[in-house]
């Protein structure tokens, strides 16, 4: 310790005090604040530039999300649309067909009704003709029958001949 | 931030490990020297060959110098380097060349007064030179206030124009563009390294910018005088008290000076203990904050003082061996090998001094949360 106190120049601690305040003075005017302000500009450049690239990437991403989307959207539209359209084809079809169906049905029933109808029509007809030609024969035996016994049997049975034939 | 200081202490101790058990291997192979080799002083001029001479050599080389002596010629006494300004300030200012001691040979006569160099200081005397001495073989003359520009003057100064170059060229270079060019490219990751490394862990991201300067400073500082030192040119400025009490200084006051009101609350009236504890905190807190300074200044002294201490040791090892064959071998491969932990040392130095001044800092003007 002695020696040490012994060996302290307070010269050389002078002029250590000196530089080092004058080289603390210059060095921080002309290097440290350049270099770090530099070194700050570029950091906070580089930072910036990353996070914009970022921001830019999510960008993307979000424009193809949106795309894919929209294409998505799209794509259910049309099926649903060619959906619908079959399914409204099937039911033309179906209601074409249930009334066509429904048409003939009836056709058939009117026409079954206009045969039904004719033939009563013509049975009725046929029962008045068989009941005019009954009274004619029965007229004209009755005729016959008052002159002669044989007679009135052969015009009966010329008579009924006669129905048979017509 | 108390597992930071934790790891470092480790570091630290590991390396002092390191130092000490190389310091004694030296120290046993010298004594072993010594027993081998009877010394023979004076009988060969000035030439480095003994025990007592290689000890007084690597003493002389940890110390300052008047001259910036590249060599010299023990033999023919001649001095290869430049001699540099003594200013002494003694009754007015007397400013004369060094060269005029001719290397504490000879008296210097200025203005009616006589001054000699007496093992690295420069003392007042009469005409013949004549040092008294006390009884512990100390010089009693008057010392006058010694300001010469030393070599470590010039060593720092040199330190200083280097680092405004280098710093000064790497923030112009950063007007061409955001990249640095050049060497810039190798000092822009020890800044950045220095800031976020050393200044945003220990002072924290929004008070860091204000220490900035005074922590790349430093360490750039200590670091370059580290390195010189490890060059044959022979300087140990970074080994010198005081360098390092000046350094410290500078710590501490900007400690003391950026300190927050809590920091001030902690020292002189300690929140949370009892009235009679915080009376005796007071004067512990107060010298322990001249103890952090102080642990600073001798930790980077010791460290590179025993470092160079080793090497010239190791490098004597050549000059007292027996067999020159032998002994070069082994000599060499220890220096390299205690060189290039020596490289490490001189960065681990700087590191720790400015890890530990934006340690204290922080500590200072921190905001602190009760617990």
């Amino acid at each position: 310790m002695d020696k040490l106190i012994n060996d302290f120049s307070f010269g050389l601690f002078f002029w250590q005090a000196i530089i080092l305040l004058v080289l603390l003075f210059l060095l921080r005017k002309y290097a440290w604040k350049p270099i770090l302000d530099s070194l700050n500009n570029r950091e906070e450049g580089i930072k910036n530039a990353l996070e914009s690239a970022e921001e830019a990437k999510k960008e993307m991403q979000n424009l193809q999300a949106d795309n894919e989307r929209i294409l998505n959207e799209a794509r259910a539209e049309r099926d649903g649309m060619l959906k619908e359209a079959r399914q409204l084809k099937e039911t033309i079809i179906t209601d074409a067909k249930a009334e066509a169906q429904a048409e003939a049905d009836k056709i058939v029933a009117q026409a079954q009704a206009t045969i039904a109808s004719e033939k009563k029509a013509a049975i009725a007809e046929l029962k008045s003709q068989v009941a005019e030609l009954s009274v004619e024969i029965a007229e004209k035996v009755v005729r016959k029958e008052l002159a002669n016994k044989k007679d009135q049997l052969e015009l009966v049975d010329s008579m009924l001949g006669d129905v048979t034939l017509n | 931030m108390h597992r930071n200081l934790g790891t470092e202490f480790i570091h630290v101790m590991q390396k002092r490990t390191v130092v000490r058990i190389l310091l004694i291997f030296t120290l046993v192979l010298n004594v072993a020297n010594l027993f081998a080799k009877e010394p023979q002083k004076g009988d060969d001029g000035g030439k480095v060959n003994t025990k007592s001479e290689i000890d007084a050599y690597i003493e002389h080389h940890l110390q300052d110098s008047h001259d910036f002596t590249l060599w010299s010629d023990g033999e023919t006494g001649s001095h290869v380097g430049f001699p540099l300004p003594v200013i002494l300030l003694d009754n007015g200012l007397k400013v004369f060349s060094s060269s005029r001691f001719h290397h504490g040979e000879t008296i210097a006569e200025v203005d009616g007064n006589y001054y000699k160099l007496y093992h690295g200081k420069i003392y007042k005397t009469d005409a013949e030179g004549t040092i008294n001495y006390d009884e512990d073989h100390h010089p009693t003359n008057a010392k006058p206030l010694d300001f010469s520009i030393t070599k470590n003057v010039v060593t720092m100064i040199f330190v200083g124009v280097l680092m405004l170059l280098l710093f000064g060229g790497l923030a112009r270079s950063y007007k061409k563009g955001a990249l640095p060019t050049g060497f810039g490219r190798v000092l822009e990751p020890l800044v950045i390294y220095v800031r976020d490394e050393i200044a945003i862990p220990n002072i924290g991201y929004e008070k860091h910018r204000k220490f900035m300067g005074f922590l790349l400073t430093v360490f750039f500082f200590i670091w370059i005088l580290n390195l010189l030192g490890m060059t044959p040119l022979g300087v140990n400025v970074t080994g010198n008290i005081a360098i390092t009490v000046c350094l410290a200084l500078f710590t501490y006051f900007i400690t003391q000076f950026s300190a927050n009101k809590e920091y001030w609350k902690h020292i002189f009236w300690m929140p949370g203990v009892p009235v009679i504890m915080k009376i005796v905190l007071m004067p512990i807190e107060i010298l322990g904050t001249l103890t952090k300074p102080f642990a600073l200044l001798i930790r980077l002294f010791a460290n590179i003082t025993a470092g160079h201490v080793v090497i010239m040791s190791l490098i004597a090892l050549i000059i007292m061996a027996d067999n020159l064959y032998v002994m070069t071998p082994i000599s060499l491969l220890l220096t390299i090998f205690i060189s290039v932990i020596e490289l490490l040392v001189a960065f681990l130095q700087a590191f720790i001094f400015t890890m530990l001044s934006a340690l204290f800092i922080g500590l200072a003007v921190q905001d602190h949360e009760h617990h």
